[in-house]
């Protein structure tokens, strides 16, 4: 499904990943670790086609096609899907609005109608009850006046919305208080099947005790330094980074 | 002699020339003003960039590029009421009334109001109800201060005169239409009153549009009273084509506990110059003043406050917001003016744009002066871009760049337009938005009657 080969991106001059490869599967979830700096957000930022980072050398394909060649909304279109780390407000659009539009974007790459307006009122439903959403947050303009967790949960609500092929969640678990943390890790679950494939960035292990990886890699300085199954969760959280460090 | 000063003296010997004629039938209550308006626009001439309230609005550049005409009487046109009507606001249950070239045309259709209600020219009301007009015309302006509400007043012949008796509320909205049309560029006056009696209630739909091609200077003066308890709700949609000048002057006298709502949507015009006067004359008066312009191409619009807290316990919110694409540059230029015995007022400004593109200029100056201690009072004004996280953040959802940008702008913009209360007025103002930001507003197609 993914296949990234010695991706090398910086920012303003400066490299931030020095050469990635990684491969996912379909029904495949990986965990990427790693220390602060080390250039996980960036893998994300670089994956969704965020233009403020420069991609100098390696090339990365999804579905076949080369995914750098692509605008963030027609990646979007094909079924990545990102969870940001710190989601935007956007006051006075409201989230029935933005999602119906994204969906309809989605719908028209695929030449597919518009969805009618009681199939996305029971599609909105539906999903509401995947992410244990309350009810008004959707009635309200995207993420304005969300709390941490609020905007966590609204952001597995849209992915159970758009159904992505490969979703990437950034520093989900970041700033979530344990019963939100297993609110959004059910969501998430439930949302997984053999077609789609999840990479789940995190600093700690505690988000994939939730959401069980198949494989766990370490980013440091750029690099993946090592990749394993998922004890090597464990074995992190238990010496710390500096072993990775160390080695 | 400069440009303007020039300019100055042809419009003061175009008076002398023309007075016999400006005032003949002419109720003396109107003329009154006249002399007293002309030495004042001798004295004063018009603003220029030396002036504070127009350092960043530079009339030369547009009120002298071309020679104009000026109508001294109605032209005899004979318009298709139905063309015109057409073209502005369909579906909307208002009650309409037409202004050609500043004169309230003459075969305007009967309109249904309740009784002691009346819509008419303003030439027409000073002979039937002179002591109507007496009581309020040239009461709230002040033309020794402002040379440009001096020049309407020198040359104010007609205009709408709408008068709302006490405890009358009208529930539908009026409309006036304000249209510009002529085979020559043409330089127009228009002179508007409003009373709004005690506990009476309206609402009112401006709609300033140019029907052709050719260039308007158009000086256009309302004086608004709204008495005690009074409320009345005023939308102004200004929609000229980029050859014209708009200089709208509104004065605005309230009284104990009566409301007003000001919203003026500048959609599209070469010069657009607003000059909001609010005076709170009256305790718990409440006034709102909200403002949208989009502007491109060379267009500048300006929009310049001045709200008066002259009573206690009297509120005010003004709340400006400009979307300035192409080379279009913008000025505001607000003031909060609280004298020493209004105690508890209330008043809040904000004036908010966004620039589309790098050659687009924004200048802006909210200002307070208060003269005692009691008071909430704040101001604020930004210039900025459209947001690069919000705009990455929906087209990570698979919304295109243009449509994500569209969003983010009507977003901008609905924090103004949702304050126009009549929903089906504010559907259709949110539809011409929607056109004029991607760009399907053309520069006339209103035109047609064929100009």
């Amino acid at each position: 499904m993914l296949k990234i080969s010695n991706l090398h991106a910086s920012i303003e001059g400066k490299e931030i990943l020095k050469g990635i490869d990684l491969t996912v599967k379909p029904g495949e979830v990986h965990a990427i670790m790693g220390p602060n700096g080390s250039g996980k957000s960036t893998l994300a930022s670089v994956l969704t086609g965020r233009d403020i980072f420069d991609v100098t050398e390696g090339k990365v394909e999804f579905q076949e096609e080369n995914l750098l060649d692509l605008s963030p909304e027609n990646r979007a279109r094909m079924g990545i899907f990102l969870s940001f780390q710190y989601p935007v407000e956007i006051p006075g659009v409201s989230m029935v609005n933005f999602m119906k539009t994204a969906i309809n974007e989605q719908r028209k790459h695929h030449n597919q109608e518009p969805i009618s307006a009681s199939d996305f009122l029971k599609l909105m439903r539906d999903r509401k009850e995947v992410v244990e959403i309350a009810s008004n947050l959707t009635n309200r303009s995207v993420n304005e006046g969300f709390s941490g967790g609020e905007k966590k949960k609204n952001e597995i609500f849209q992915m159970a919305m758009l159904d992505p092929k490969l979703a990437i969640l950034d520093e989900t678990d970041s700033g979530l208080d344990i019963d939100a943390l297993r609110i959004v890790a059910n969501g998430v679950n439930k949302l997984r099947n053999q077609h789609n494939a999840t990479i789940v960035i995190t600093h700690y292990q505690r988000l994939l005790e939730y959401i069980v990886p198949d494989f766990v890699h370490v980013l440091y300085k750029g690099r993946i330094v090592k990749s394993s199954g998922k004890e090597l969760a464990l074995e992190l959280e238990e010496k710390g980074y500096d072993w990775i460090k160390e080695q | 002699m400069t440009k303007l000063e020039t300019l100055q003296q042809e419009l003061v010997n175009l008076y002398k020339n023309n007075e016999s004629t400006l005032t003949k039938g002419d109720p003396s209550l109107i003329t009154g003003f006249r002399n007293q308006a002309l030495a004042d626009f001798a004295r004063l001439g018009i603003p220029t960039r030396k002036n504070e309230a127009y350092k960043y609005t530079d009339l030369e550049k547009y009120l002298t590029a071309t020679e104009y005409e000026y109508e001294l009487a109605p032209l005899n046109f004979e318009v298709n009421l139905d063309d015109i009507f057409h073209c502005d606001i369909p579906e909307l249950a208002t009650q309409i009334a037409l202004v050609l070239n500043g004169f309230y045309y003459k075969h305007n259709r009967d309109i249904d109001l309740p009784e002691g209600v009346i819509l008419c020219g303003l030439a027409e009301a000073g002979r039937k109800y002179p002591e109507i007009v007496k009581k309020h015309y040239g009461k709230y302006t002040n033309t020794s201060k402002d040379s440009l509400a001096a020049l309407n007043t020198m040359f104010a012949q007609d205009g709408i005169f709408l008068y709302i008796p006490k405890s009358v509320v009208i529930e539908k909205p009026i409309q006036i239409i304000n249209v510009g049309y002529s085979f020559k560029n043409l330089r127009i006056t228009r002179r508007n009153l409003i009373v709004v009696e005690d506990n009476a209630q309206a609402s009112l739909l401006f709609c300033d549009h140019t029907l052709c091609a050719k260039s308007f200077i158009t000086n256009t003066l309302t004086e608004v009273y709204v008495g005690n308890n009074a409320n009345l709700d005023v939308v102004r949609l200004q929609n000229e084509n980029s050859n014209s000048s708009l200089i709208s002057n509104t004065f605005i006298n309230q009284k104990e506990n009566s409301q007003h709502t000001e919203n003026v949507v500048s959609l599209h015009g070469g010069l657009i110059r607003n000059n909001i006067y609010v005076k709170l004359d009256g305790q718990n008066a409440s006034n709102e003043t909200y403002g949208l312009f989009l502007s491109d191409g060379k267009q500048h619009m300006s929009t310049y406050t001045h709200v008066h807290h002259a009573k206690p316990h009297c509120h005010s919110n003004q709340l400006i917001k400009g979307i300035l694409d192409e080379n279009s540059t913008g000025a505001f230029n607000g003031l909060i003016y609280v004298d020493k015995h209004a105690m508890k007022t209330e008043a809040y400004q904000r004036n908010n744009n966004i620039l589309l593109s790098d050659s687009a200029k924004m200048n802006t100056k909210p200002q307070l002066e208060i003269y005692n201690d009691d008071v909430k009072c704040s101001h604020g004004a930004t210039i900025g871009q459209l947001d690069r996280d919000a705009l990455f953040y929906i087209r990570s959802r698979g919304i295109g760049y243009e449509e994500a940008r569209h969003l983010l702008m009507y977003a901008f913009a609905n924090e103004v337009i949702s304050n126009i209360k009549l929903d089906a007025l504010q559907e259709r103002i949110i539809e011409m938005i929607d056109k004029r930001l991607k760009g399907e507003l053309a520069r006339c197609e209103n035109c047609n009657l064929g100009v």
